[in-house]
């Protein structure tokens, strides 16, 4: 980093025009993207805290009150269930591919196509795939559980992929100290690998929640869009990000839109900031050994 | 007894892993066992380039939502990939440590906020802003660019940052020694060495751009038919299926079907080039 900041003084640009323009260039360019951002959250924030009424989480939703709470309880639901499907298929996927698998397996490289494939699957063919596999065939009709399976498929490639990493981190040494004392595979793995991975997997898990409570078009047609809380676990319900959305269908929601967004917008950023401080944690951990 | 359980175990974390493959069999299934048929009554040829969609009359054309899905993803390339591109550079050469710390969660930020609510903020922001720079609805082809090309920034800037960091330092270092600034250095030393993982980035881009939904209904207008202009109002593939998912049935509801297969394949063929280009770049 030293040896850059001697090349951009600006005294050096005189006989480098060129020179001067790309630094103007890439600049500004940062300075928009950060302008963009804060332009978003900023104009959210002020049209949406003063919308922020008592009313709007009342325990029961009304077309006066449009309350959120319904929702919000909604997506907790949604969050932990698609969790305990994905988390442990995904942990347990990721541990196949880094500590038993062998290199140049046929298997592997397909399994590591298809969850690339997943991953790049758009939200809305999600919840086409779960309306037609979970509402019609299986009759489930819109549902929690419709909804919580078709979430989990979507952010299982996510969690796989930084299980995979925070796995890969783990130094060789601790696998090694592990069967030099006589402990098995399964052993070592549960015991030596996983506890230091713990960190990266659970960065990767909370971006999946950030995923989970964004997400609208894949629900829209599993879960549905009642108002209500999810009745015996199995109704249909709405959760927050839909409920956005059909305030906004509605058009004459907009102050109430706001203020769902403020909720939203202080979600991610919560669930970025943890992720963040959890994700630097374990680099420095990484970097002293 | 330990062995079977070392055995058993094994079998269990190769099921899991299996998952993956299981899903994507089961979704590619599901869209082509009922989008297929429909396409087949319809007629394959009419389906994709039919330019008229008029579900009351049954007529299926999803031409202009195919022509409506490319130009809003070109025009978010047009708009995203500069930019993004620009900052990556300057995140990654330019910036001090200091300003690293902010500018880098920013972004992870910007990619976390749900398209909702990018849709809610080009709805009440960029529809206006556009209504009084251009006239009309504001809704149209171009507003729609705008916010795509502000969603993908993250993806852009987040491989392309990756892929310039991962540039020998000797190249950045030989050019320098040559006489070069450092500016040039960057550009034409490092940053053609980073290309093949930048344009794997700008492929993940058109990507997320095309199957962007929940933001381009709220600004795209959605006209189901062939925009005259960029000021005019467009329907994108993604918007086709949620808008009327609702109420579909029979014909119509298969037919929204197979505009998501179309969309499926269109994605697929993406993933592949994405794929390749990583390995390559690799």
């Amino acid at each position: 980093m030293a040896n850059k900041d001697s090349f951009t003084g600006i005294k050096n640009f005189k006989s480098q025009p060129l020179s001067f323009f790309l630094h103007v260039l890439v600049s500004a360019s940062a300075f928009i993207t950060i302008g963009i951002l804060f332009a978003i959250i900023i104009y959210i924030l002020i049209k949406g805290i003063p919308n922020l009424k008592p009313s709007l989480f009342a325990l029961k939703y009304t077309t006066e009150n449009c309350s959120m709470l319904p929702a919000i309880i909604n997506t907790i639901i949604i969050v932990v269930t698609s969790l305990v499907i994905a988390v442990p298929i995904g942990v347990f996927s990721a541990i196949y591919l880094v500590e038993y698998a062998k290199r140049g397996n046929k298997i592997v490289s397909l399994i590591r196509i298809t969850a690339e494939t997943l991953a790049g699957i758009p939200s809305i063919v999600y919840g086409l795939f779960g309306y037609l596999l979970f509402v019609i065939k299986l009759k489930w009709s819109y549902s929690m559980p419709a909804g919580a399976l078709t979430l989990a498929i979507m952010i299982l490639p996510l969690i796989m992929r930084t299980t995979e990493e925070a796995l890969k981190a783990v130094p060789d040494s601790y696998r090694e100290g592990s069967f030099g004392l006589g402990a098995g595979k399964l052993r070592t793995v549960f015991y030596a690998v996983l506890p230091s991975a713990i960190p990266g997997i659970l960065a990767g898990v909370i971006l999946g929640v950030g995923r989970i409570v964004g997400e609208t078009a894949a629900l829209l047609y599993t879960a549905g869009t009642v108002t209500k809380v999810f009745e015996n676990m199995t109704g249909a319900g709405r959760t927050l990000a839909v409920h956005m959305y059909c305030l906004l269908s509605e058009g004459l929601y907009v102050n109430q839109a706001y203020a769902t967004a403020v909720v939203l917008l202080i979600v991610v950023v919560l669930i970025n900031t943890v992720s963040g401080i959890i994700a630097r944690k374990v680099g420095t951990k990484n970097g002293k050994i | 007894m330990n062995r079977f359980k070392e055995i058993f175990m094994k079998f269990i974390f190769f099921l899991a892993a299996c998952m993956s493959v299981l899903a994507v069999l089961l979704i590619c299934y599901f869209l082509f066992a009922n989008g297929f048929p429909a396409m087949g009554k319809i007629g394959v040829a009419k389906f994709i380039f039919g330019t008229r969609w008029k579900p009351g009359n049954d007529i299926y054309g999803i031409f202009p939502m195919i022509i409506g899905s490319i130009y809003v993803t070109a025009g978010a390339i047009i708009i995203g990939v500069p930019i993004g591109v620009l900052c990556a550079v300057y995140m990654a050469k330019f910036c001090s440590a200091k300003l690293y710390k902010i500018l880098k969660p920013a972004v992870d930020l910007m990619a976390g906020i749900p398209s909702i609510v990018y849709g809610f903020f080009g709805l009440v922001v960029i529809v206006p802003l556009m209504q009084d720079i251009l006239g009309g609805s504001g809704k149209s082809v171009i507003t729609a660019s705008v916010l795509l090309g502000i969603m993908i920034l993250p993806t852009i800037i987040n491989v392309s940052e990756t892929s310039i960091r991962a540039v020998p330092e000797s190249y950045y270092e030989g050019s320098l020694a040559l006489g070069a600034t450092h500016e040039r250095s960057v550009f034409f030393a490092v940053l053609p060495a980073a290309s093949s993982g930048i344009l794997a980035g700008v492929i993940l881009g058109i990507g997320r751009a095309i199957g962007e939904t929940m933001a381009v209904i709220m600004v795209a207008g959605n006209q189901a038919v062939i925009p005259g202009s960029i000021f005019a109002g467009v329907r994108t593939l993604t918007a086709n299926i949620v808008l009327e998912m609702g109420y579909a049935t029979g014909l119509h509801r298969e037919a929204l079907i197979a505009t998501a297969v179309v969309l499926f394949v269109f994605i697929l063929i993406i993933n592949l080039l994405f794929s390749i280009l990583r390995r390559r770049s690799k």
